[in-house]
């Protein structure tokens, strides 16, 4: 007979997020359990309201997500001609230029690893709320992935800042950031919150309700 | 960390009794696969002196001439900072913003908070507030994204490659050896060395 595994919660405990010393939780208490008595760190058993709160952030980053790649994000002035580029079409003139390997670099950043994130965190929301099951350890992988590679998306950003700061030579050559890069921004930032609100232990919780219920004590 | 003692896996929720690990060795979680604990060998002085490095490298990188771009016979070097600066000129300071926080700010304070903790953790001293100090560094280690940068400067100088002739100037290479050196401080840090040692060092936690 498989036994119920002892989480902190279900022992009564509660880890500190920051120094991970482990503090009995008062039957009185609720939600928020006050300070760490080590590291000052505000304890809680779970992150607070993080399903709602990762729901939201995923949608505004949606939201973002459309103008982000609609709008320009830089204009190139190349002796008297003037050239505006979405990421997209950034990614499309390397790819057809030859340089496919940095066009690859570029989508693989900025539009598959934002999309990418935003899809596996609603499916691990969805799986969540459904009170899933499956794979539970391969859903925390899941997310770990999301957690590493959302940093990625800012490369883009940093490709426009340096491109404005060298190419700054009047009508010779010159680069301009345009406000499709401001909405990218919003995405990944968003994106990288929405990721930080999700809590991994609800994936397991539903595991130790399941197994209550199997096998009561 | 004791052995012996319990600690929960900061993804899974699950126990676990710490076992006894030697320097150099480190524990997973068996439900999730998540690392726990990460010992290193004299980690407190590897990290100590890779912050210090680290400090240096970025006080560098952000004083001397970063990329030069030639074209028609005209040089333009420019700083790291400069590009923020554009972004502020032409009415984005949100963007200016978060590329200064990302490439300047969260690297800076890191390797500040880290000397300022392990410094006098080091010669058994209670460095003051260090709880929150060290709380705050770790809040802010998913901003520093110094390494995503380096190859943002990789792509514009492919970049441009036909545009101009792109002279990558000392800051480049400060740059670079910084991302390598703060890789290496992160990865040698134990934080639960720096709990252990704060309570080693026969001090009283705040309140
Ligand atoms: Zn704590
Ligand atoms: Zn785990």
């Amino acid at each position: 007979m498989p036994s119920t595994p002892l989480t902190a919660k279900t022992a009564s405990l509660v880890s500190c997020t920051i120094c991970h010393l482990l503090i009995r939780k008062h039957p009185a208490m609720d939600d928020s359990l006050g300070k760490c008595p080590r590291c000052g760190a505000t304890l809680r058993s779970r992150k607070r309201n993080s399903i709602a709160r990762t729901w939201a952030l995923i949608l505004a980053a949606f939201l973002f997500y459309i103008p982000a790649n609609l709008i320009p994000i830089t204009k190139v002035t190349s002796l008297g001609v003037v050239q505006t580029d979405t990421i997209m079409s950034g990614v499309i003139y390397f790819i057809t230029s030859g340089m496919w390997p940095i066009g690859l670099i570029i989508f693989v950043a900025s539009v598959f690893v934002p999309l990418f994130k935003l899809i596996i965190l609603t499916f691990l929301l969805v799986s969540v709320q459904r009170r899933s099951c499956w794979r539970q350890r391969d859903r925390t992988r899941l997310y770990r992935l999301t957690e590493a590679i959302g940093r990625w998306s800012m490369m883009d950003i940093f490709v426009v800042t340096i491109l404005v700061a060298l190419v700054h030579l009047g009508a010779v050559a010159n680069i301009e950031a345009q406000k499709g890069a401001v909405f990218f921004a919003a995405v990944v930032v968003i994106t990288m919150f929405a990721a930080m609100s999700f809590d991994p232990r609800l994936i397991w919780d539903i595991k130790e309700l399941e197994d209550a219920r199997k096998h009561p004590a | 960390m004791k052995a012996g003692s319990f600690m929960a896996c900061h993804d899974c929720d699950l126990l676990h009794r710490i076992p006894a690990i030697s320097e150099g060795m480190s524990a997973t979680c068996r439900r999730c696969g998540a690392s726990l604990i990460k010992t290193k060998k004299n980690s407190l002085e590897r990290t100590l002196a890779l912050a210090i490095t680290g400090l240096m490298l970025l006080i560098m990188a952000n004083s001397f001439p970063f990329l030069g771009f030639k074209i028609q016979g005209q040089v333009r070097h420019t700083l790291l900072l400069t590009g923020i600066q554009q972004f502020y000129k032409s009415g984005m300071p949100w963007l200016a913003l978060l590329v200064l926080f990302t490439t300047v700010i969260a690297p800076l304070a890191q390797l500040l908070s880290l000397i300022y903790v392990l410094l006098p953790l080091k010669f058994q001293h209670r460095p003051p507030g260090m709880f929150h100090v060290f709380r705050w560094m770790q809040i802010i280690q998913p901003w520093s994204m110094m390494e995503v940068f380096m190859v943002g400067i990789l792509v514009s100088i492919v970049k441009l490659a036909k545009m101009a002739q792109i002279l990558p100037d000392i800051a480049v290479f400060c740059f670079m050896a910084l991302i390598f050196v703060l890789a290496a401080c992160l990865a040698s840090l134990d934080p639960h060395l720096v709990w252990d040692q704060w309570e080693k060092n026969g001090c009283h936690p705040p309140r």
